[in-house]
């Protein structure tokens, strides 16, 4: 006879799976209203999408709960809440590019909002769980939303940007799960803090976790594109519109470092070394060889592109060292990479055209930029912040995130790692001084009579000040965000 | 006057973006005004500054980062306070002196926004700080002299600001370091450089953070053989930024030498003296014969900008009161001197469009006000007694005679070739014949060009005979900084040297 299993509601704490669960219904919402009423103007589907989102900010933020629920599997810690804290806050800024003055294919669907919004679900649950089958279900969900919102994007190379990361996106879930697979079958478990028990008691067999490891930096990888997993990343840049593809280099890629950074805790913890001297290669693998690519790109989306890739590449270093000032260090930096990215690739969008007037195959290239100064300066001037921030220019915002992460670094004890982004940034300077240079000290091109503000809208125009005011002003907000994150990160254990 | 400092470093940045709504026939007064009242404010710094007190003054303290330490810090010592001085009255004389037309608005704002960049890393006791305002600084360097330069002013431009820069993110490596110890040491996080001046460094760490800064000051000085960038960046950039570039900006990387490499690593820099000795010697004697051999007019200065720059840097390395007074004093006089012959090449410039020295030649003749000016500005390069220059060359070569005769008599060679190079320069372009024809209908400095040359000449001539109350405040500050470096010496080496200077100086 069958034992009967009774399972009491108030042991499942479903509040912690509240905030997925108001992002899921906000994304049906929409579906619904859609069903009701066609031609809804898609403001009101981004202003809805922005309050289901803060919504679920204010519950994210609220929860003072247990920190696990639904048996286990959800992981509602310090590092759970940071997470989903700025996936939900860059969410919130990159939907409102939507409100483009020009039409565009994709925000004629409401389904793209539904998606979005599902896409946050997924990024959500990635970062909040250690179960690596949660991690995966939510990895999907967001994948695959996001090759549909890649699509809708409805250009020829925008199909090719979506199949093509989707296929390299299967093969990255194929990784993933074999990796799950083996773990599972050495220790018996899929949760991250059994895993962690087995391999802190040297207690498994070493080949088959080499194995393990090997999957997992090849799903990892590719999610958070490094290099030799990089070759999708400039394609779907190119494809994806510059408002998506400012999204996929920054809230993924902060997913991702969330799974990263549980996952090789376990094993940078336990003294596994050369999981250790595998990371650090890809470390400096990703800076370097994707800083050089950046040097030769005509176009600044590709280019921008690369330097994403750098920018994680340097970021993954604080996973590498884990210590406590690391992990902060790898959150301020990332908070501050959101809002100088955002501005970026949010200029980028609102210089968009329907037809390129310079190269048949890119949007942005330098050439498009020349001599802006005298014919934008305000814009010009603002798309040099993000560029000297991007290369950490003091005072602008990147340059506190490098600074405390180099700190950390050196803390560390790990100098040569330091001396070696040092490097790398210097080369990085290159790349984005070109840009200011085609703007500020190239000729216009009087003839091209290129119009930069063509996609601007007040909505477009407010998110790129809001992120040059937060760039420019940096240096008051790092003492409040590092109290912020520290006593999340420090909460968790990390 | 409690944020006068904080006043004069942020006064140029808000008058800067405001100029963008003056209009632009105006905005030349509107800058010039600014950078009067700059000015100004910085001879209220330099009345109220005590010249007996050897410490900081007008600090201002606020924090900005407490967890890591980091806080708003600035002040000034005998030191820093000229160099503030030269900062704003260099930016009022070639602002007086500017005559671009081309999208002048941007030029005047960035001209503001460097100069408060300038006065911020003279004055910042924070090393983040310092480190903001020096890379800062870069910034509209580059702008100037991409856009209002040259030929090949993209090149130059590019190629100034990559050497700065990873120069100086090495130096920032330098920096991390070195808090971090501070921090394993104290338990205290702090980037203040009057906390880092307490801490003795063991001294095997102290050689490697020395390098660390040393590169990022090197470069910018520029020392020997990180100098390529240099003639490059005064060939194309326009006259303004040649000025400001050599008056000031240069600089910074002897500046950095006397406050943080000096104090901070004591052991290090006797350990490092013969060898930077030889570098500043290969840089003094090698540059005066690239100079000699340039047949730009320009390029001739910007050489033996490098040249004086080698002098100045032997001086610090010094070690002693007479080699870093006299250095500190040689900056004011390099600066002021310096800039007076780019402004006075771009005169020529400006009126010939060519600036080689065979297309002149009987000037003094022509030109007599312009030939005077120059020629007083030659001879206060060339060192000779009664002008600002023979002070600090003299005090900086006598300080390092104590150091090394030997050495000093190379370095010497370097002044007289520094002779032959610019009398040179002067017989080809003012006396003998004109080479050309169109030099006969040349004009005479204007009212404008004598109101920005004849400051400079009255200061030469004035420092040059009674430089008294410049040298007075370096002095008590550069002792102060001896004493402490004493107190923190460990080597023998260090102990010996830095007792040598002592006896010299009771024997005296």
């Amino acid at each position: 006879m069958l034992q009967t299993i009774t399972v009491s509601l108030s042991s499942l704490h479903l509040s912690t799976l509240m905030p997925m669960i108001v992002v899921i219904l906000g994304g049906l919402g929409i579906l619904c209203i859609d069903l009701i009423k066609k031609d809804l103007s898609k403001s009101l589907y981004v202003m809805l999408s922005i309050l289901v989102l803060v919504i679920d900010l204010g519950i994210v933020l609220g929860y003072n709960g247990p920190s696990r629920g639904m048996f286990g599997m959800i992981l509602a810690d310090g590092i759970a809440t940071l997470g989903q804290i700025i996936i939900l806050v860059a969410s919130m800024l990159f939907i409102p590019l939507a409100l483009t003055s020009k039409r565009f294919h994709e925000y004629s669907y409401p389904e793209f909002f539904a998606l979005f919004l599902f896409m946050t679900a997924g990024f959500q649950f990635m970062v909040a769980t250690d179960n690596l089958m949660l991690i995966f279900i939510g990895l999907e969900t967001a994948s695959l939303s996001l090759y549909t919102i890649i699509a809708l994007h409805n250009l020829e190379k925008s199909f090719e940007a979506a199949i093509k990361y989707f296929t390299m996106g299967a093969l990255a879930a194929g990784f993933f799960v074999f990796s799950s697979m083996i773990l599972y079958g050495i220790t018996g478990s899929v949760e991250l803090h059994q895993i962690a028990k087995v391999v802190a008691s040297g207690n498994y067999a070493m080949l088959p976790l080499l194995g393990a490891i090997a999957f997992m930096f090849a799903a990892l990888g590719f999610k958070l594109s490094f290099i030799p997993f990089h070759t999708w990343v400039p394609d779907v840049y190119e494809g994806a519109s510059s408002a998506t593809a400012g999204y996929i280099s920054i809230v993924p890629k902060i997913a991702g470092l969330i799974v990263a950074m549980r996952f090789f805790d376990i094993f940078i913890g336990a003294g596994v070394t050369w999981a250790y001297d595998v990371l650090y290669a890809i470390i400096i693998i990703t800076m370097t060889f994707s800083n050089i690519m950046a040097l030769v790109q005509e176009s600044v989306k590709r280019m921008l592109a690369y330097s994403s890739i750098s920018h994680a590449g340097f970021v993954m270093s604080a996973v590498l060292v884990n210590t406590t000032a690391a992990h902060n260090a790898l959150f301020l930096y990332w908070i501050m990479f959101t809002f100088t990215n955002l501005g970026a690739f949010a200029m980028l969008w609102i210089s968009r055209y329907k037809k390129s007037k310079f190269d048949a195959k890119y949007d942005h290239p330098y050439q498009k930029f020349a001599g802006m100064v005298a014919i934008r300066p305000i814009a010009a001037t603002i798309m040099a912040i993000f560029m000297l921030s991007l290369a950490g220019v003091p005072p602008f915002a990147l340059f506190w995130g490098k600074l405390y992460l180099l700190g950390a670094i050196i803390n560390s004890g790990n100098t040569t790692l330091a001396f070696l982004m040092v490097i790398n940034s210097a080369i990085a300077a290159y790349y984005y001084l070109k840009l200011i240079v085609f703007m500020f000290l190239r000729e216009p091109d009087r003839k091209a009579n290129v119009a930069y503000m063509k996609n601007a809208s007040t909505a477009l125009k407010t998110i790129v000040g809001f992120s040059a005011v937060v760039t420019i002003l940096s240096i008051f907000t790092i003492e409040p965000f590092l109290e912020m994150i520290s006593s999340y990160v420090v909460a968790s254990g990390f | 006057m409690d944020h006068l400092l904080s006043l004069i470093i942020f006064f140029p940045l808000f008058a800067g973006i405001l100029g963008f709504i003056v209009d632009k026939n105006s905005i030349k007064a509107y800058g010039i005004a600014i950078a009067t009242v700059e000015f100004l404010l910085s001879l209220a710094l330099w009345f109220n500054y005590n010249p007996a007190g050897a410490n900081f003054q007008f600090v201002e303290y606020f924090p900005l980062i407490s967890t890591y330490g980091i806080n708003y810090h600035i002040g000034i010592d005998g030191i820093s306070l000229f160099l503030i001085v030269l900062s704003t009255f260099m930016t009022m004389i070639s602002l007086i002196a500017l005559n671009i037309e081309k999208d002048i608005k941007n030029l005047v704002v960035t001209i503001l926004v460097l100069e408060m960049t300038m006065v911020g890393v003279f004055s910042a006791l924070d090393v983040i700080v310092f480190y903001l305002f020096w890379e800062l600084s870069l910034v509209p360097m580059l702008y100037i002299i991409g856009a209002w330069g040259g030929k090949l002013r993209v090149y130059a431009s590019i190629k100034f600001f990559l050497y700065t820069f990873a120069g100086s993110l090495l130096m920032l490596l330098g920096i991390l370091y070195l808090a971090n110890y501070f921090h394993q040491v104290t338990g205290i996080w702090t980037f203040s450089i009057t906390d880092w001046q307490l801490l003795v460094i063991p001294y095997g760490m102290q050689i490697w953070l020395f390098l660390a800064f040393f590169i990022g000051f090197a470069i910018k000085v520029p020392m020997f053989p990180f100098h390529t960038w240099l003639p490059y960046a005064h060939g194309q950039a326009p006259t303004i930024g040649s000025v400001i570039l050599a008056a000031v900006l240069l600089k910074m990387g002897t500046y950095g030498f006397v406050r943080f490499s000096l104090p901070l690593f004591p052991d290090a820099s006797v350990y490092f003296t013969p060898f930077i000795a030889t570098l500043a010697i290969i840089m003094i004697v090698y540059t005066a014969m690239v100079a000699f051999a340039q047949k730009d007019m320009k390029q001739v200065i910007a050489y033996s900008s490098i040249s004086h720059m080698g002098v100045i840097v032997l001086g610090t390395f010094a070690l002693n009161a007479e080699g870093i007074t006299g250095s500190v004093f040689f900056m004011l006089s390099h600066g002021v001197v310096s800039g007076a012959l780019f402004m006075l090449v771009g005169v020529i410039y400006d009126r010939r469009h060519t600036k080689l020295m065979s297309e002149f030649g009987g000037l003094a003749h022509i030109m007599p006000k312009y030939a005077t000016i120059f020629g007083i500005m030659m001879m206060a390069s060339v060192g000779l007694p009664l002008t600002m220059g023979f002070v600090g060359e003299f005090l900086s070569l006598i300080g390092f005679y104590k150091v090394s005769p030997i050495m000093t008599a190379f370095a010497g060679t370097g002044i007289i070739l520094g002779a032959i190079y610019m009398l040179n320069l002067f017989r080809e372009s003012f006396f003998g014949k004109s080479k050309s024809e169109e030099n006969s209908k040349l004009k005479d400095l204007n009212t404008k060009e004598l109101m920005a040359l004849i400051p400079l000449v009255l200061v030469v001539l004035w420092l040059g005979v009674y430089p008294k109350p410049v040298l007075t405040p370096i002095d008590n500050s550069v002792k102060k900084m001896l004493t402490l470096m004493k107190l923190k010496a460990q080597t023998p080496q260090a102990r010996e040297r830095l007792l040598v200077v002592k006896k010299v100086k009771e024997a005296k």
